[in-house]
């Protein structure tokens, strides 16, 4: 098991005393998570790392999982994909199936002095608020920059009776009545994609794939997405490779439920096909190894974004000291400070720009990839979100803008 | 003689769903915002990339020439003198002098990119005792090296705030042992010259040195 004190060496003694300190502050009081599923998700994945430090810390941290029937998950995936600007159609008995369900699970589940409901699938748990009289708080993972109209409706005559909402990144912010905050996600650097690694790993990954460690490798990992514009990367690559030499590694997922993404596939598959030198990899979902192998062993990290949640893979790349050149989405630019802890770009001839520029300025580069490690360190490791996390339930008993403790 | 406790502050950020497209609603969410949102965007960048550079910049210059692409505007911002301001207020009004001399002196409004919009936030901060209480200055050297930058930042940078006379808590301190003249040299620190982890190292070359004095 992890312990809090294991990231000592990493985020430095103080960090984590300053967490001890603000723990301490939470003595008594029951912290109630509650999600939709226990595996499996970015946030099933974050609670179960963060639920054991929090206890650790001295905070009575608990975690339920709501029930819910095939139709119930079929209407928030409904909401998933609308609140991404996928057009769908709800109707008026799936909003009361909706309401039903959390209904039945508002009389297992509650309780706790602080009810934190992580996403859509649970919001409307906060219709027993009068009952329970405690203090929610509503955690919002999803993008939220543009979301339908109508499901916002719906969820936000639940959101604006919670005691606080909290987003991911500014754009995500609403003109609602409830206190919104800024709470960004975060990395672990002592998991299997994070963690360090001997160079000889590195090595037998690279080989493995048949990539050429000699010479510069630029890598963007993230599913084969059009969104992630991985033909874009192929095309700027192409561009940089007139002048400098280089391998290119395109490294993801397969499975997409984006409409474009077959095409996309295909598109990638022939440009690699005609070039010896674009390594394209299909990776299983458990390939956490892999990735932290590809990424350490390359020359440049690339996210080519158009549209980008929160873009944690930025984060992962800067954390392993990777000079990076990113899309300026999303939550990439809180990421990238540009020309200081990585580039950010806007084209497709910008990165072409910029890759031939890293490749031939290795110090400049590793200037930028070792800014940014440390940007990561002090803003994006999994110590900084649990001491958000901590302020965001003492800040529940404190009104001000000054709070002394 | 007194003992130095030492404090630390976290600070909490919280959106206020105000955004500007461009300069005049730069200025105008600027006149809006609370003094702790002026705070915000005039002090994060220095908590969040405190190894990268001495210089302080602040949001609204970095916003003005990143996202609008106007250098000249964005220099002028840059170069607003943070630790020149005795309070927030102040502060603002510096700002928002700048700006609505651009505003009168132009017609052309552009908006940024889509997706670029500066989005006003604030900082809720939360202000705590640590464990360490030091008694003269070779203690008080020994544990400004391991507290955290928080805590530096808090005696330095927000203690600048709250004391007049451009006092920190630490000048303030040295002051109180009858160290006047590392009492002034403290004072007469811009503490926005340096990165943090800079500002910790000279302050204790400067304490020791007046220790063995």
């Amino acid at each position: 098991m992890i312990r809090i004190e294991d990231y000592e060496p990493i985020v430095g003694q103080a960090t984590v005393e300053e967490l001890f300190l603000l723990a301490q502050h939470l003595q008594g009081k029951v912290v109630q998570n509650i999600n939709s599923t226990a595996v499996g998700g970015g946030v099933a994945e974050i609670l179960s790392r963060m639920i054991p430090l929090l206890k650790q810390l001295g905070v009575e941290a608990k975690w339920d999982v709501i029930k819910g029937d095939e139709k119930f998950f079929v209407t928030t995936k409904k909401f998933h994909n609308g609140l991404h600007g996928v057009p769908v159609e709800i109707g008026d008995e799936e909003y009361e199936h909706f309401l039903e369900v959390n209904r039945e699970n508002t009389e297992e589940l509650v309780r706790g002095d602080i009810v934190f409901v992580h996403d859509p699938q649970p919001v409307a748990l906060i219709e027993k608020r009068d009952e329970v009289g405690k203090n929610w708080v509503w955690r919002c993972h999803i993008d939220f920059s543009n979301p339908d109209p109508a499901i916002w409706r719906f969820l936000s005559q639940f959101i604006r009776r919670y005691d606080a909402a909290v987003f991911s990144a500014p754009a995500f912010a609403q003109k609602i009545p409830v206190p919104q905050i800024l709470i960004a996600p975060s990395i672990d650097p002592l998991s299997d994609k994070n963690k360090e690694m001997p160079e000889e790993t590195i090595n037998s990954v690279f080989a493995r794939f048949g990539i050429d460690r000699s010479r510069p490798v630029v890598t963007q990992i993230s599913r084969f997405d059009y969104l992630k514009d991985p033909l874009g990367v192929i095309k700027a690559y192409k561009l940089a490779k007139a002048r400098v030499d280089m391998q290119l590694v395109l490294a993801g997922g397969g499975a997409t439920d984006d409409p474009e993404g077959p095409m996309i596939m295909e598109r990638v598959k022939e440009e690699a096909d005609k070039d010896r030198d674009i390594f394209v990899l299909f990776l299983p979902p458990a390939s956490d190894m892999e990735i932290n192998a590809l990424q350490r062993g390359s020359t440049i990290i690339l996210q080519k974004s158009l549209k980008e949640g929160f873009g944690l893979t930025v984060a992962e790349a800067l954390w392993k000291a990777k000079p990076t050149i990113a899309g300026a989405v999303g939550g990439i630019p809180l990421q990238i400070t540009h020309k200081h802890s990585g580039i950010l770009t806007h084209s497709i001839e910008g990165t072409a720009h910029w890759i031939k520029q890293l490749v031939s300025a290795p110090e400049y580069a590793a200037r930028l990839g070792a800014n940014g490690k440390e940007h990561i360190r002090n803003n994006f490791l999994i110590t900084r979100h649990i001491r958000d996390y901590l302020l965001l339930f003492i800040s529940l008993f404190h009104d001000g803008d000054v709070v002394s403790l | 003689m007194s003992d130095f406790h030492f404090y630390t502050k976290l600070d909490q950020t919280v959106l206020l769903g105000i955004k500007a497209r461009n300069v005049r609603e730069l200025l105008e969410g600027i006149k809006e915002v609370s003094d702790s949102s002026i705070y915000y965007h005039t002090h994060r960048f220095l908590l969040q990339h405190h190894y990268l550079s001495p210089e302080p910049p602040n949001d609204f210059a970095y916003w003005v020439s990143y996202a609008l692409g106007h250098a000249a505007l964005g220099e002028q911002l840059w170069s607003v003198d943070i630790v020149e301001f005795p309070s927030i207020a102040e502060l603002r009004q510096k700002f928002v002098e700048i700006l609505e001399g651009h505003v009168a002196s132009t017609e052309r409004h552009i908006d940024c990119p889509q997706d670029q919009e500066f989005h006003f936030m604030a900082s809720k901060t939360f202000v705590f005792s640590t464990h360490y209480v030091v008694h003269d200055l070779t203690e008080f050297v020994g544990i400004l090296g391991k507290i955290s930058i928080n805590s530096l930042y808090y005696h330095m940078f927000d203690a600048k705030l709250r004391l007049k006379h451009g006092e920190n808590d630490f000048s303030r301190w040295f002051r109180s042992l009858g160290k006047t003249e590392l009492a002034d040299k403290s004072r007469q620190l811009d503490p926005y010259s340096y990165t943090l982890e800079g500002l910790r190292r000279y302050i204790i070359v400067l304490v020791r040195k007046y220790d063995s004095h």
